[in-house]
């Protein structure tokens, strides 16, 4: 265990408690928020807009900075691209979000809460991953 | 549009937002990484084991953790909220297959497009969260009300 760990251990916990407050690991509350042309469940547009209220400082800053506070190096990603990989993977990706009413983070944290629907839901999810690994790995 | 007031949650909504976005900021500014989740799990089952790949195991494991521990940490102080899961399991294999697969293909979800690339203003990111987005309308209208499910 270093610092690293510890540090992402402890954002992974405040991720975790944020999903669980703002209702976004009950698929029922997301698709309430999907459902646009039913009864509409606007919350999770809150969810995105607080998000995004203490990421713009955040990584604006992070942008400015040389190194981390931990030492390493900024990670930001460099793909700038708008090509059907993206534009595919998103709607297929969105798709399956409208079905369940999961996405990554809360399936994981539902499974942490032992649903046992979840925990099927992200072992499905690693399958898919899986596949777009092997896909990968045949046409490079 | 027929908004249902009886479920509008917006103060723990914004909280529980602020919170993902606490979360977010600090591991761009303490680890220099992006909070995307399948992103961190991707780079879990990546093929390459190289030594750099190999050396994001611990962090990107950490914070697995994290998302896991959540719940059981909350429970420690309060009642979890409610998760309902109204999908039978062949419906959540499906969706979880379709997440799996488009969001290593899109190269992030709704954390590391939506949260991060939002925050950091890609047009990228808004490109694939405009179309998550709409992706995920467009189902449940026709799950909901063409088949009526």
């Amino acid at each position: 265990m270093n610092k690293v760990t510890v540090s992402a251990f402890v954002s992974g916990l405040i991720f975790s408690v944020g999903l669980l407050l703002s209702g976004m690991a009950n698929p029922e509350k997301v698709l309430g928020f999907l459902d646009l042309f039913g009864a509409w469940d606007p919350s999770l547009a809150l969810v995105m807009g607080g998000a995004i209220a203490v990421g713009l400082p955040a990584f604006t800053l992070a942008r400015k900075r040389e190194r981390a506070l931990l030492g390493g190096e900024i990670h930001l990603p460099t793909k700038r691209s708008l090509n059907r990989r993206l534009v595919l993977g998103s709607l297929a990706f969105g798709v399956g979000w409208g079905l369940a009413g999961f996405c990554p983070g809360p399936g994981i944290v539902a499974t942490g809460a032992l649903q046992p629907g979840a925990a099927i839901f992200v072992l499905a999810m690693l399958a898919g991953m899986f596949v777009f690994r092997i896909l990968e790995q045949r046409t490079h | 549009m027929n908004i249902d007031w009886n479920a509008f949650t917006p103060i723990s909504a914004l909280a529980g937002g602020v919170l993902i976005g606490l979360a977010s900021a600090w591991l761009i500014l303490a680890n220099g990484r992006i909070a995307g989740i399948s992103g961190i799990l991707g780079g879990l089952i990546n093929r390459e084991r190289g030594p750099e790949e190999r050396s994001n195991h611990g962090w990107q494991l950490a914070f697995i953790l994290g998302l896991l521990a959540g719940p059981g940490v909350w429970a420690l102080f309060y009642a979890l909220p409610p998760i309902e899961i109204n999908a039978s399991y062949p419906v959540l294999v499906a969706a979880g297959l379709l997440v799996g697969l488009g969001t290593r293909y899109a190269a992030g979800c709704t954390s590391g497009h939506g949260v991060c690339g939002l925050s950091r203003m890609s047009p990228r990111s808004l490109a694939a969260t405009l179309t998550f987005m709409c992706g995920g309308f467009a189902t449940v209208f026709i799950a909901r009300h063409l088949l009526g499910a």
